[in-house]
């Protein structure tokens, strides 16, 4: 059997951590889809479609990291950039919940495990780290480009890191948890910049077409001359 | 949606569908960082089924759906594995956007709000 992307399968974390997450992932679902209904407008709602059946068709692109491993981007920075936090955790999250149900891609039963993970995790980082960078870099394709690098690299080997934690609470094997950490976090490096190198590409590319669709440009300008009629609470920077 | 959007949408989509479709075809088969670190201390056959060792992944169970047409990234009854790959992550790309989409579409603002956000928008693009 040809194994093709990197969810978690079923039985490697027990039942009860495994059900734990499922109602973890689902109210922070809950909670992203109260948030992201205020970014959902008429341009962002159909991009936010694309964001996803894009990353479905990148996820398929196993590359080669070390000898016998490969890896595959997750997407969590992709998103955040190109459609925002909320929206972006849905769109990872639909990918994951397609690849689960329809091509038996990540266990069922690990499902809560690999949205926290991929959909969660990853996407928080990358949000953190976008903010951050998008007020030092310069709003252009390529200072666009560089912050979805770092964030991808740095949200990847986090989200690898999410697997840690939960082997640690319910492995169903006891394995010494700093070689696993030190493993995962090692390959996930490499696979980060692999990831780093694809989003990249993709977000400076939307930002020199269509810089208007590019979230992370709109959201984090300096003064924006006309205030935006949504209601964003602004973290206190 | 304005057509310019669409056409957008549909060179984004395009893309994915090659890439899905074509490309996929050219991706690592290795077994990914998870998957090499969950059978890491354990021996594998060829088949990549667990044969004796220590590893994560020795307790791992089947999955719910292997059962699926589309499970493992292929078609059931193709046999030509390009087709079986490329066809799949077609209909796969077209799902996750019709899904996705149609979600969120339906989830979008569509007060006054909004609406008077989107006209002042466009007439600046």
């Amino acid at each position: 059997m040809q194994v093709q992307a990197m969810h978690i399968a079923n039985g490697i974390v027990d039942g009860p951590v495994s059900a734990m997450f499922a109602v973890f992932a689902a109210l922070a679902l809950a909670f992203c889809v109260w948030r992201a209904r205020a970014d959902l407008d008429d341009r962002l709602a159909p991009m936010a479609g694309l964001v996803a059946a894009f990353i479905f068709a990148v996820q398929m692109l196993n590359f080669q990291v070390l000898p016998g491993v490969s890896g595959h981007l997750l997407g969590g920075a992709l998103a955040v950039v190109l459609v925002g936090p909320w929206v972006g955790a849905l769109c990872v999250s639909t990918v994951l919940i397609v690849q689960c149900l329809l091509f038996a891609d990540g266990g069922l039963t690990a499902l809560g495990l690999n949205i926290t993970n991929m959909a969660l995790i990853g996407t928080a980082a990358g949000y953190l780290l976008v903010a951050a960078l998008m007020r030092l870099l310069p709003k252009t394709p390529a200072g666009v480009g560089a912050t979805a690098f770092v964030a991808s690299v740095i949200g990847v080997v986090l989200a690898s890191q999410g697997f840690v934690f939960e082997y640690w609470l319910g492995g169903t094997t006891h394995l010494s948890l700093a070689t696993v950490s030190g493993t995962m976090a090692g390959v996930h490096v490499l696979i980060g910049i692999g990831e780093g190198l694809i989003a990249a590409t993709t977000v400076a590319t939307v930002a020199r077409v269509r810089p208007d669709l590019v979230y992370a440009l709109r959201r984090f300008r300096p003064a924006a001359p006309a205030p935006k009629p949504v209601p964003v609470k602004e973290p206190a920077a | 949606m304005s057509k310019r959007l669409g056409w957008f949408l549909a060179g984004g989509l395009l893309i994915a569908l090659l890439l899905a479709g074509v490309v996929s075809n050219f991706a690592s088969g290795s077994p990914d960082g998870l998957d090499a670190t969950a059978r890491e201390g354990c021996t594998v056959n060829a088949d990549g089924e667990i044969t004796g060792g220590t590893c994560m992944a020795q307790q791992e169970k089947n999955h719910q759906m292997a059962g699926s047409p589309l499970a493992g990234y292929g078609i059931k009854g193709i046999d030509n594995p390009y087709l079986s790959t490329g066809l799949s992550g077609v209909l796969g790309v077209l799902i996750t956007f019709g899904i996705g989409g149609g979600v969120f579409w339906l989830a979008r603002r569509r007060g006054t709000k909004a609406a008077g956000l989107d006209r002042s928008e466009k007439a600046g693009v």
